[in-house]
């Protein structure tokens, strides 16, 4: 089997230039790279167009990279939690590029399944819609979107084996498998990094074609955005 | 007038058994405490969530478990876990039965707006774009009118559109309102103690009502 294991994070991102679009997996802090992040702030990487659903907070995941003005432009659907965001953008340091959160999935899908584009009915009519070819099928109007290209996509999960076969656990699987599909290079940092065999390979949800280099994360903060309880009656 | 849970009462009665719901932020989902009983449902939280279940017990709590609105939930038995993309993939192809979210302006002809306020930081539509220009069913949760007293139902939005001809249902804190396929609100209930002239006179957009109409029942 071909084995995608990097000794660590510092290898797996060291042709990450400056420039360079990313694709970041996650959705708020669930889910996110955190190893990668870390190691791009680390880096000092410049001018990089980030995909990513959001921008993460102040002080952690991409909001690390903000802080660091290491990111040129955002296309995401919902950048709200983050003041240096707001700053960033209000004075005109930061180009954003909002979309609807399905449009990013779905270009994100297209690009991992070799189509050029799609087409979606969200943001028919809106100012979404703009500079945009619109085609009616079926009585309906679409915009057509095009497959992202993105230099890397940069994703997250739970196990993973050395070949490169991807398990997501629980929501975190978000964009993470979308993204696997998407990237030129693809780069995925797990929790649980076992040898070829251990994982059913009925329970795969990204298979290692996909993925080219893996490694083992450590010290996952996990971040949680919203903690909500309820209380015991 | 209702409050806002009264609001998310009255809409929990439009929730019939065996639909598949989506809940946007705020009202919408205040509604989830409401489902009358003895209904099946299932609510599906577009991070990749069918089955969403109530918020956790302190220390049950887990990172990896969030709806779409960041909070920590739980899953009741018979849910399931899928990426972002089948996610939309149901909301698109409309095997979501209904869409329950808020909006900021709701125009005679169904157009929604509540992404964006012009001067003011624009947060993102997440997936508010998707869900309108797909669903078939929609029930818009808002306040008919602001603090000043002016309508959010209007002949047309004044701020940037999330989608349009969509909203087939409107419930605010005064009345429950269709929206007729030919354009206009079309009054269905009054909330409790509120008359039609007083809706009539919160209501800027174009609006049909009986001389009779009934008051909620909010039991």
């Amino acid at each position: 089997m071909i084995n995608k294991v990097v000794s660590n994070v510092k290898v797996a991102i060291q042709d990450i230039k400056d420039g360079d679009t990313l694709m970041l997996g996650g959705f708020g802090l669930c889910g996110i790279p955190e190893n990668c992040i870390a190691a791009l702030v680390e880096k000092g990487v410049m001018k990089l167009t980030c995909i990513s659903n959001n921008a993460g907070v102040d002080d952690f995941g991409i909001g690390l990279m903000l802080q660091k003005r290491q990111v040129k432009k955002m296309i995401s659907s919902y950048v709200g939690e983050n003041a240096e965001f707001e700053r960033q953008l209000l004075s005109g340091e930061l180009e954003v590029d909002l979309i609807p959160q399905g449009t990013l999935a779905t270009r994100c899908m297209a690009a991992g399944y070799g189509m050029p584009a799609i087409f979606t009915p969200a943001g028919v009519g809106t100012e979404v819609a703009e500079g945009k070819e619109v085609r009616n099928f079926n009585g309906k109007d679409y915009l057509m979107e095009y497959a992202f290209n993105a230099d890397f996509a940069i994703v997250k999960a739970w196990k993973g084996d050395t070949a490169g076969n991807l398990i997501y656990r629980s929501t975190s699987r978000n964009f993470n498998p979308v993204m696997a599909m998407a990237g030129k290079v693809t780069i995925a940092e797990v929790e649980i990094l076992v040898e070829v065999g251990e994982l059913d390979p009925d329970h795969i949800h990204t298979p290692g074609v996909y993925v080219h280099r893996i490694f083992q994360g450590s010290n996952y903060e996990k971040r949680i955005e919203q903690k909500t309880l309820s209380v015991k009656s | 007038m209702l409050d806002k849970n009264g609001i998310a009462k009255r809409i929990a009665k439009e929730i019939k058994d065996g639909y598949y719901v989506n809940l946007g932020i705020g009202i919408p989902t205040l509604v989830a405490n409401y489902i009358p009983s003895g209904i099946n449902i299932v609510l599906q939280s577009e991070n990749g969530l069918l089955g969403m279940g109530p918020f956790p017990y302190d220390g049950e709590e887990d990172a990896d478990l969030i709806n779409a609105g960041k909070q920590t939930i739980t899953t009741v038995p018979g849910s399931s876990i899928f990426d972002s993309a089948m996610s939309f993939g149901m909301i698109r192809s409309q095997k979501i039965d209904l869409t329950i979210l808020g909006a900021m302006e709701v125009s005679e002809n169904g157009d929604i707006a509540n992404w964006k306020i012009p001067g003011k930081m624009v947060k993102g539509m997440g997936g508010a774009m998707d869900l309108v220009a797909s669903a078939k069913n929609i029930i818009v949760a808002m306040q008919h009118i602001n603090k000043a007293g002016e309508s959010k139902l209007l002949p047309s939005c004044t701020l940037p559109l999330t989608g349009v001809r969509c909203i087939k249902k409107v419930v605010t804190e005064l009345a429950v309102l269709d929206i007729l396929p030919g354009g206009g609100f079309k009054l269905i209930e009054r909330a409790p103690g509120v008359s039609v002239d007083f809706i009539r006179a919160s209501t800027l957009g174009k609006l049909f009502s009986e001389n009779s109409v009934p008051e909620m029942n909010l039991d």
